[in-house]
């Protein structure tokens, strides 16, 4: 009995593995499609002149929509500032400044990149992190979010963040203004009030034009890289800068978005639910088999056992 | 199936270590209130950056194949046919539901907005790309499926109890009433016992459809749980960071779940005072290498076939607990390629010990220390979030220690020797 069970189980295991390199392989052959038409925004840093006119524009315009609130600094004793430290449960769009020396730095706004295969809206388990097909805006829906915090482990940026504070949290992040500015005024908040037009609102075929015309104009200004043109994917939110990108809190990315690869897996396991039916259908041939050719003996007192009960059941009546 | 080959212990249930145990307990869910009233942040050390924290990490990820010993005994009795570890089923399928539940709660306790769990059941909401739902889906099925393959040792109870402190507790409320018991409620409770009598045989015959999906569940969440990280790609460790995450899942679950049941078996052998199941144990032991020797040579494989074995032998920060991990588990299994260890308790107990160990590392490696969101980022759970933990497995344990004193889910002793010795062994201990 013993070998050609030992010989089912590893087939059992088998069947897994096959499934797990099928999806490897088919990892390759689909290849999702840029859409850019869809509309994003532009941050040219060099522009920035670090006035963080966006970020108050952002908090007044989505406060209440977006549950944001002012922050305060740990030296900021009195309540004077709004000083958040970086993104967060109370802030959507952010001005930093990076200093390589005294003399060069530049200033670098963060918000969320609008992926075109958003990883966040491929790991929410349900369906609150949306992308757009049209508009291409990836937005938060809070009254189907639990809370699980994978679109936070998901985002390569770290964009997501949770309001750990609070009783009642949710996620925040950037939707481009998508129930408050944009239907009003077609614009994002941030893009609408930026004094030196170092943000750009538009579609993102637009936006590329723009950039690769500002590369061709003044090649000695900027590096010679859009980002977030190919990264991931490809992003609806693009940068251009004087500096290199890594050292701007803009992390080195592959082309290719994780979304795809880690989908792949999970369709080819459980594509048409083929796969867990016949693991289903095959392990309850080979139990109920088992059971029937099985120990003659353990079959009696199987039956024995389940008469039994009912016996002293009736004894004590 | 077979009820009688299961016994329930006859100890005290209040043991000094039931109430060491309740009070940790109760330590645990008076932190969790605060949870909820303050938020997840006043509790607990998670940050932006490391949204998933020891909760999920042992709760759900390792709590989940630290209870997979129901599953790894179910294929082994079912589906490779070894019915003479029947009798060691019903208590790992118990700790396996105990450790279900509780992962499931804990999942709740980590959420930020649980009150919308319920769009798991709604089909607009469904998510089919996101291995999270498959994970939610087929725990919650999972957790169900183990309650009723835990319904007959309830049934057998109901069955078979005469209802006497609870018969006691009426006829003393109604001797305060100045009144008799009604006969109506005598009824009733036999009422119930004929349902319960009813119900078991019926169940018995379409219980192997259960135990078969709970075969199915496990070896479909277990490699999501790997799945979850396949998105990580450019916050894993590249030591971890692999599309072959679903199958080392799947087989280091596996292998936990063995090594458990063998821990478990000893260790309420030994606190409740019962002879060694030495026999079983070692049959259990031999299957354990060569699962190990399967896993391990899948990590080193990948490990070469994406060039980074000098990484993993570099001794940095994440090397080691590569290391670590490696050590923990191979060493385990060389120990139990030897029949003469394999025959001893003692080198059994340290063996799955070390496997146990090395294996939940994993999960941890992959799920928290080779996790790096990027600079500027840094975790170690906070004192209350780690009493939280230790409060769920306290429950775990505790509601282990009393339903097996209340129902029959240990192995019956046969001959009357043992017997004996059980009875001494409890008169000890009262």
């Amino acid at each position: 009995m013993r070998k050609p069970s030992r010989r089912q189980f590893l087939k059992i295991m088998g069947v897994g593995g096959a499934a797990l390199l099928a999806g490897r392989r088919a990892a390759a052959s689909e290849e999702h499609h840029v859409n850019n038409e869809t509309l994003g925004m532009l941050y040219d840093a060099t522009k920035c002149v670090g006035c963080k006119a966006c970020m108050a524009s952002c908090k007044r315009v989505n406060g209440d929509y977006g549950s944001l609130s002012y922050e305060r600094a740990p030296f900021d004793s009195d309540g004077l500032w709004d000083a958040p430290q970086d993104l967060s449960g109370s802030t959507r769009t952010l001005i930093k400044l990076f200093k390589e020396s005294e003399r060069e730095w530049s200033y670098v706004k963060y918000s969320c990149m609008h992926c075109q295969k958003p990883s966040c809206v491929s790991v929410c388990p349900v369906t609150a992190m949306t992308r757009d097909p049209v508009t291409g805006i990836v937005d938060y829906n809070k009254n189907a979010c639990i809370g699980c915090r994978y679109c936070q482990v998901a985002c390569a940026f770290t964009i997501p963040k949770f309001q750990w504070e609070k009783a009642i949290p949710q996620i925040v992040k950037c939707d481009l203004c998508k129930n408050t500015n944009l239907p009003k005024k077609g614009i994002s908040a941030c893009a609408e009030v930026c004094p030196t037009g170092a943000i750009m609102f538009g579609k993102r075929k637009d936006l590329l034009a723009e950039a690769n015309k500002r590369l061709q104009e003044h090649p000695g200004t900027y590096l010679d890289h859009i980002y977030g043109e190919k990264e991931l994917g490809g992003t609806n939110h693009l940068y251009l800068a004087a500096m290199q990108f890594n050292k701007l809190g803009l992390p080195v990315l592959k082309t290719e978005a994780p979304a795809e690869f880690s989908e792949k897996i999970q369709h080819t396991i459980y594509k048409g639910f083929i796969a867990p039916v016949a693991l289903y259908s095959t392990l309850c041939f080979i139990a109920i088999k088992n059971m029937r050719n099985g120990n003659g003996e353990h079959k009696a007192e199987h039956d024995a056992t389940t008469d039994k009960p009912k016996e002293d059941g009736d004894g004590k009546r | 199936m077979g009820n009688d080959e299961y016994q329930k212990l006859n100890t005290r249930i209040l043991t000094p270590s039931f109430c060491v145990l309740l009070t940790l307990t109760l330590i645990g869910f008076a932190l969790m209130a605060v949870r909820f009233i303050k938020g997840i942040g006043a509790v607990s050390n998670m940050s932006d950056g490391y949204p998933w924290g020891i909760w999920i990490t042992y709760d759900v990820a390792t709590g989940t194949a630290i209870a997979c010993g129901g599953y790894a005994m179910a294929i082994l009795v079912y589906i490779r046919n070894r019915m003479h570890y029947h009798p060691m089923i019903r208590s790992a399928i118990l700790t396996s539901m105990f450790g279900y539940g509780l992962a499931g709660f804990s999942v709740m306790v980590d959420v930020g907005r649980p009150w919308n769990a319920y769009n798991f059941f709604i089909p607009s909401h469904w998510q089919a790309n996101s291995a999270m739902f498959e994970v939610a889906l087929c725990v919650m099925a999972y957790t169900t499926v183990l309650i009723i393959e835990f319904m007959p040792a309830i049934l057998t109870w109901i069955e078979r109890t005469e209802w006497r402190t609870l018969q006691h507790l009426l006829n003393k409320l109604y001797g305060r009433l100045g009144k008799p018991a009604p006969e109506h409620l005598a009824d009733r409770l036999e009422g119930v016992k004929e349902i319960a009598a009813w119900l078991k045989p019926r169940l018995d015959k379409a219980l192997i459809f259960i135990i078969v999906l709970g075969i199915t569940l496990p070896t479909m969440h277990q490699s999501s749980l790997g799945s979850l990280l396949l998105i990580a790609s450019t916050k894993l460790h590249p030591l971890w960071y692999t599309g072959f995450l679903p199958l080392l899942f799947l087989i280091n679950c596996v292998y936990i779940g063995y090594s458990i049941a063998i821990l478990e078996s000893v260790i309420s052998c030994y606190a409740f005072k019962r002879p060694f199941e030495t026999a079983e144990l070692a049959g259990l032991a031999r299957i354990i290498p060569w699962l190990t020797v399967i896993w391990l040579s899948v990590v080193v494989g990948d490990l070469a076939w994406r060039g980074q074995l000098a990484a993993a032998v570099s001794l940095d920060f994440y090397s080691r607990f590569f290391l670590l991990e490696f050590c923990l588990i191979g060493g385990g299994s060389l120990l139990l390629f030897s029949g003469r260890k394999r025959a001893s308790v003692r080198w059994l107990f340290v063996s799955a010990v070390l496997i146990v160990l090395g294996g939940a590392l994993y999960r941890f490696n992959v799920y928290l220390i080779g996790f790096n969101p990027g600079k500027g980022w840094h975790y170690f759970p906070a004192l209350a979030e780690l009493l939280i933990t230790v409060g769920i497995v306290a429950f775990e344990i505790l509601g282990y220690q009393v339903l097996v004193k209340i129902l029959p889910v240990l192995p019956r002793l046969h001959t009357r020797e043992q017997h004996e010795a059980a009875g001494h062994g409890a008169a000890e201990k009262a």
